[in-house]
């Protein structure tokens, strides 16, 4: 399809835009629809205005690899990444001080789901689709396949995003937690992702190298995985097609079942695999050692893949879930610690004969830590989801705690990490702008991350207790207020981890933007290579 | 396949493969790793015969041990229930003030009261029960409806103004706006607060003539108030809804009434008992 026929498209889908917005059956519809106007309408004027001027596109060489969306990929990642923290922290100082509450679109309950939205899926999934189609044409030894697909799949994701992010803001929400885009939302993930199933299939398919890597193992289940969660959960009636409003195919307890159910495998196979994809990949490059162990990594693998599908139920430990449901989310929680833990022992033993790298080089310093971290909350939740351990656990802070460190710790680092070992490789920079940023944003990460997973600690246990307390008469000794109220200091720190992670977050931004412009930051070497000499 | 090499720093085969130069190393499962994931399954094995597991047509296995989650909270309950059945049994026998008499019973129907208060009165009232604008400060010595232990006791069983309780507290304040003038109505209003000193300057003769006439007959000739009528004392800075002169104006000429619901039938007579003995407890009980 050459450049007039994509102007065509994006022209008529502003025009079918128009259409929804004149029809639209409510006024959140029409809004929305206006958004999607805007959207396609500044596509196509830059369409229009970049038109070639020649009649000789320049003939593109099949055998390079299709890079224009992974640059595109790492600035949106680190974007993204900038404002989910930004939305969180946001979220955070809501729930300490109620006054930054600003009604109606700013009110807690629709800037959480912005800000879990923002950070799983806008710089998440970003993250992900981006490495993914840089490491797949690498392992593969081959370009991308289906041409253009590849920026389809690009900006149909961002699209994704904006059209989830506007929704939240303008309360249409189909109340399933992570996955709160209407019928209408879904629908175009839905067309996105199997597009994206096509390039990464077509892609391994047509590899030059005789085995499939690790790494694309890992994110072909997350791909697979993910459209077959996101179908099922999402299945529902719309009122009206020019309308926001859908009804879940579900009710009662079976809902609660499907929603964890994806819930939980959001987590397993979004988070958890596709990340270790990203980690197979950028871990042994930038260690420039081999990978520990394949035979681990098969098993894990398998292992992985199989338990995790079955852990959602113990989001629903002590409902009106029957028992043997609970007992099934249990029993494969706990077996999946080791599998979890096959990928941390891959990634840290890689190190092996490159420890000194852990003092020398500040992005390994980020993927140990992000590993540590995975370990860490993989154990965590095996924990979690054993039931005397839950009935403390559950709806406390606790749980926001162990999210955090998961998704701060683990997906947070080993996506910096992957952000810096490709941005001076994409644009051909000599080198990163400043390794000492780097070092910086790392230790602000790393001590937003200590300080926010111990303050959640402390406030769900505290929180846990507190809901449990009887005094010697047999009566509840707390309510529920003054359990909010003994937890205000923690809230408050919390926000402050939080800011310090941001605070790393736009040093990253800054030292991107930077490296692309193509400078070097004047500084005194990171290490100096003197053995004796400690580091600072 | 190329030919296996060894990676010189661990001694170790690769695998032969190689991917944008990264190379696998044929290292074996750590053993450890291996026995904790074996671990993991046989105890997932032991806990599957153990609990209900394994669903069928219409039911599950139930696991040797027959747990059921239900049964567990069924029969936790009815353990609480027991330990206190005998003193709940007095204290449904005696009337409040004789509860309030027995120190052993007061001071159960006291802790049982406070963790019912936290419940279900504390969103209106606050948690340490001082009240709100519209909702009355429980800490004081100001009833609105009566301080004694039986006259708490019928506020909190049947509530005020709560039209399905047929024996539910009920009084209205009349819109006097309606029948006196603006300057009346202020003027009366003045008066109404300088009874507790809330009004600036000298009460004017006719706006003690308006309130004797108009206001005294539920609120008392001194503005002390009448517990049975459910007339607030004015004679105090302790309002419901006005602090000052400007909220007495405001109460006069459209008054507010609030409504509180009554609890008995939704909780037990025994602990309608112990919340009018705790809220007696609270320093201000007649």
């Amino acid at each position: 399809m050459g450049h007039l026929g994509r102007t065509a498209i994006l022209g008529l889908g502003t025009f079918l835009a128009l259409l929804a917005a004149a029809f639209a059956a409510d006024s959140a519809f029409r809004l929305h629809a206006f958004v999607l106007v805007l959207a396609l309408g500044v596509a196509t004027i830059y369409m229009l205005r970049t038109a070639p001027t020649g009649d000789a596109p320049a003939a593109k060489d099949e055998s390079d690899y299709m890079d224009g969306p992974i640059r595109a990929g790492v600035i949106l990642t680190t974007f993204w990444g900038v404002v989910g923290f930004l939305v969180g922290v946001v979220a955070a100082a809501q729930l300490a001080w109620p006054d930054f509450n600003i009604e109606p679109f700013l009110n807690f309950g629709r800037i959480r789901p912005l800000h879990t939205s923002a950070v799983v899926f806008a710089f998440g999934g970003t993250a992900l689709i981006t490495t993914s189609m840089y490491v797949v044409q690498r392992t593969s030894r081959a370009r991308l396949f289906g041409g253009d697909l590849a920026w389809f799949v690009f900006w149909g994701y961002q699209l994704f995003i904006l059209l989830a992010a506007t929704g939240y803001l303008l309360g249409i929400t189909a109340s399933r937690e992570y996955a709160e885009p209407e019928w209408y939302v879904d629908l175009w993930l839905t067309i996105v992702w199997v597009a994206y199933l096509i390039m990464f299939l077509g892609t391994l398919i047509k590899r030059k190298e005789p085995h499939i890597y690790v790494a694309n193992w890992f994110y072909l289940a997350f791909i697979v995985t993910i459209a077959m969660l996101h179908v099922v959960n999402n299945l529902a009636v719309p009122v009206s097609f020019l309308g926001t409003k859908s009804y879940s195919l579900f009710s009662g307890v079976q809902d609660a079942l499907t929603q964890w159910w994806y819930g939980h495998n959001a987590v397993g196979f979004f988070l958890t695999a596709g990340f270790l994809g990203m980690m197979y990949y950028f871990m042994p490059k930038q260690a420039e050692r081999p990978v520990y162990s394949y035979r681990l990594s098969i098993i894990h693998f398998w292992s992985l893949i199989f338990l995790y599908i079955w852990a959602g139920p113990h989001h629903l430990h002590y409902t009106a879930l029957p028992d043997w449901a609970q007992t099934l989310g249990m029993v494969f929680s706990v077996m999946l610690w080791m599998p979890s833990w096959g990928g941390m022992i891959n990634g840290l033993m890689t190190l092996q004969g490159a420890w000194d790298k852990i003092r020398t080089d500040p992005i390994i310093r980020m993927m140990v830590v992000a590993v540590a971290f995975y370990g860490m909350s993989t154990f965590e939740g095996p924990v979690m989801s054993i039931k005397a351990v839950n009935g403390l656990s559950h709806y406390t802070d606790w749980t926001i705690g162990h999210v955090h460190s998961g998704a701060l710790g683990w997906v947070g680092m080993i996506s910096f990490g992957a952000v810096y070992f490709l941005v001076p490789r994409l644009w051909n920079r000599e080198r990163i702008y400043s390794l000492r940023m780097i070092n910086w944003h790392f230790w602000f990460a790393t001590l937003g991350i200590v300080v926010y997973a111990a303050v959640m600690w402390v406030a769900g246990i505290t929180q846990g207790l507190m809901w449990r307390e009887y005094d010697d008469q047999g009566f509840l000794v707390y309510s529920f207020a003054e359990t909010v109220q003994a937890l205000h200091p923690y809230y408050v720190l919390r926000v402050f981890g939080g800011l310090l992670y941001l605070i790393g977050g736009l040093i990253m931004a800054w030292n991107v933007y930077q490296t692309i412009r193509g400078n070097v930051r004047n500084e005194r070497p990171l290490v100096t290579h003197t053995v004796a000499q400690p580091a600072e | 396949m190329t030919e296996k090499e060894r990676d010189e720093i661990s001694g170790t085969e690769t695998t032969g493969h190689e991917w944008d130069g990264i190379k696998e190393l044929n290292t074996p499962l750590p053993r450890w790793w291996l026995w904790t994931f074996y671990g993991t399954i046989v105890w997932a094995l032991g806990y599957v015969i153990v609990y209900p597991a394994i669903p069928l047509i219409n039911s599950a296995t139930p696991g040797v041990l027959g747990y059921s989650s239900r049964a567990e909270l069924d029969q936790q309950v009815a353990m609480a229930a027991e330990a206190q059945a005998d003193t709940v049994a007095r204290i449904e026998e005696l009337d409040v003030a004789s509860i309030i008499g027995d120190e052993e019973l007061a001071r159960f129907a006291r802790a049982g009261g406070r963790s019912l208060f936290k419940n279900y009165c504390s969103q209106c009232h606050g948690s340490g029960a001082t009240g709100a604008p519209g909702y009355p400060n429980l800490n004081d010595d100001e009833w609105i409806w009566g301080g004694t232990p039986e006259a708490i006791y019928a506020t909190i069983a049947h509530g005020v103004r709560y039209e399905d309780d047929p024996e539910t507290r009920f009084n209205l304040m009349p819109a006097v706006s309606e029948y006196l003038s603006p300057e009346e109505v202020r003027e009366v209003s003045h008066y109404a607060a300088s009874l507790s000193g809330m009004a600036e300057g000298e009460a004017t003769a006719a706006g003690q003539q308006l309130f004797a006439e108009n206001c005294a007959a539920c609120h008392g000739e001194m503005g002390e108030g009448i517990a049975e009528m459910g007339a607030p004392a004015l004679n105090n800075a302790i309002g419901l809804y006005a602090e000052d002169y400007e909220g007495i104006l405001a109460q006069v000429q459209a008054p507010r009434h609030g409504v509180m619901p009554a609890w008995l039938g939704r909780m037990s007579e025994a602990s309608v008992k112990q919340l009018a003995v705790y809220v007696h407890s609270l320093g201000g009980g007649q």
